[in-house]
């Protein structure tokens, strides 16, 4: 049973990952594709970690998952904003 | 796991690794080149957890992919044209005239050639009974080595003489450094998003080289992961735009440098002045000393890799200082080219 | 020999190969400290395919902890090759 919600789990998280790489390679611009790959990217992760987190041994193992989970979230989410700020500037500015 | 699915799974890892390797190297943009060479880095480290090499997997998603291409982005960004050596870069480039083509064949040539005897003593080794002798003797003597992670063991004390010599070159590198210049120039200070991240990111990273420090000694890390990570943090406090990154100054500077050279051969020779071998810890003290000299490692390679970030000699207080306020005028007039971030 | 040894200490000897090739035939500084780094890479591989001894036996710790003493003086060596490289980059810009 726990096999069965996981592997349905793992593999909507490997779907919402194709679905960034194909926004990766065919949305036309910089901040699209930035969007895309961000969120997709994001959620793909939290469903891949969710589905591992259900094979795990205890609460503390399922802690620590999502505590990567978040932090990568902060973390995308910041170089997204610098990379798309920085794409921002060189437009305006030069 | 099914027998048909990891070679399957092999086989797409490798895929992708050769691939990497390969896309990173066939492009002449040194900054894709860089990106690249990152991704082969951390899909790297999924090859060696695979491996049932967790502290390898570790080292090189901190160290191999992480400071790495930090130091490699670093390069590029500061760089406004591709580095080469001199009037030697056009005849190279080109590869039009007839030598250039002639020697790139050449070398392929001979780059296949080596790869395929290094495959054939690989397979001719593997032919034969796998020697075992070394692996067992490691286990044999686990116990009494102070720590239960082999390959700590193995790192601190069967073979702590190589360790001794591995921080050495640290040394030396960051010496080299040293010799050749001044720090590069800071960053701008960070906006709002960027600042919120720094806060609360540090002191994670922080806890985390020090856990990574303390369960080194049963499970997969030690003090070359934690003083990556607190590199790290270092690093991303350089980014950010901040003065100070945690490095101590002068005197202080000099002494954290050397600590994990100057701890293992204090430890050493002092075994030595007691009677036993040199490095030669008594089982019953080995633990402890294990964890002394791991810490003092563990700050030297963080203050190592810190300072090959910076690139050189780290400018003085006061100079930091003005630098700090001619950046913050310079973002608000937004003309600063240099020290963009 | 497992199979996974031989797969992965033959992706190491050609990921060697084409470090050496790109170490040797790239004309910009950077991209050539890219391809030691790549060529160390697949002694890396090579080294810890060697250590792999199935799913079930533990693997060998020795070739372990020299890669791991490789990958930090790989980088340490990385880190004063680009301090080289930009001392002379500005010396050039001198001339």
């Amino acid at each position: 049973m726990i096999n069965i919600l996981s592997s349905i789990l793992i593999l909507s998280g490997v779907f919402f990952y194709l679905a960034g790489s194909i926004g990766l390679l065919r949305l036309p611009d910089l901040y699209s594709r930035l969007h895309a790959l961000t969120k997709a990217d994001n959620l793909g992760l939290g469903l891949l970690i969710a589905g591992v987190a259900l094979h795990s041994q205890d609460l503390l193992m399922m802690l620590k998952l999502l505590l990567i989970w978040l932090a990568v979230l902060a973390a995308s989410a910041t170089s997204a904003h610098l990379i798309a700020r920085q794409a921002r500037r060189q437009e305006t500015g030069s | 796991m099914s027998p048909v699915s990891l070679p399957l799974f092999d086989a797409l890892l490798l895929f992708s690794i050769v691939g990497l390797a390969w896309a990173s190297l066939a492009t002449t943009d040194e900054r894709r080149s860089v990106i690249l060479f990152i991704a082969f880095g951390l899909v790297l480290a999924v090859a060696w957890g695979r491996l049932l090499a967790p502290d390898v997997a570790l080292a090189e998603a901190a160290i191999g992919a992480g400071l790495s291409g930090a130091l490699l982005l670093g390069a590029v960004h500061r760089q406004p044209r591709p580095l080469s050596p001199g009037s030697t870069n056009d005849s190279r480039n080109q590869g039009a005239t007839g030598m250039g083509v002639v020697l790139r064949w050449v070398v392929t040539l001979l780059c296949t050639a080596l790869a395929g005897t290094l495959a054939w003593a690989l397979l001719h080794a593997f032919s034969s009974v796998p020697h075992d002798m070394l692996p067992r003797a490691i286990s044999g003597n686990l116990a009494a080595s102070g720590v239960s992670n082999p390959v700590t063991a193995v790192l601190l004390n069967f073979r702590a003489y190589d360790t001794l010599l591995e921080l050495a070159v640290l040394l030396t590198a960051v010496l080299g450094i040293f010799a050749l210049g001044q720090a590069n120039p800071g960053y701008q200070p960070a906006g709002p998003v960027f600042d919120s991240l720094v806060r609360w990111l540090v002191p994670v990273l922080i806890l985390t080289s020090g856990y990574l420090l303390w369960v080194g000694a049963h499970a997969p890390g030690g003090a070359f992961q934690a003083g990556a990570i607190l590199a790290a943090a270092g690093v991303v406090l350089r980014l950010a735009g901040r003065t100070r990154i945690g490095l101590p100054e002068g005197f202080m500077l000099r002494i954290v440098m050397a600590a994990g050279v100057g701890l293992f051969l204090l430890v050493g020779l002092t075994l030595l002045l007691l009677g036993r071998p040199f490095l030669g810890y008594p089982p019953a003290w080995a633990g402890s000393l294990i964890l002394l000299i791991e810490t003092a490692a563990m700050l030297s390679i963080a203050a190592t890799l810190l300072l090959a970030f910076l690139g050189g000699r780290p400018e003085s207080p006061a100079h930091a200082a003005r630098t700090e306020s001619a950046n913050t005028t310079a973002s608000n007039s937004g003309n600063e080219e240099q020290t963009r971030c | 020999m497992l199979t996974a040894q031989w797969m992965y200490g033959l992706a190491g000897c050609v990921i060697m190969a084409l470090g050496l090739r790109g170490a040797l035939l790239h004309a910009s500084l950077l991209q050539r400290i890219v391809a030691i780094n790549v060529m160390g890479a697949g002694v890396f591989m090579l080294l810890v395919a060697v250590a792999y001894r199935g799913p079930v036996l533990p693997p060998d710790p020795l070739p372990h902890a020299l890669v791991l003493t490789g990958i930090v003086v790989a980088v340490s060596a990385t880190a004063l090759a680009l301090a080289l490289a930009r001392r002379l980059h500005a010396e050039q810009e001198d001339d």
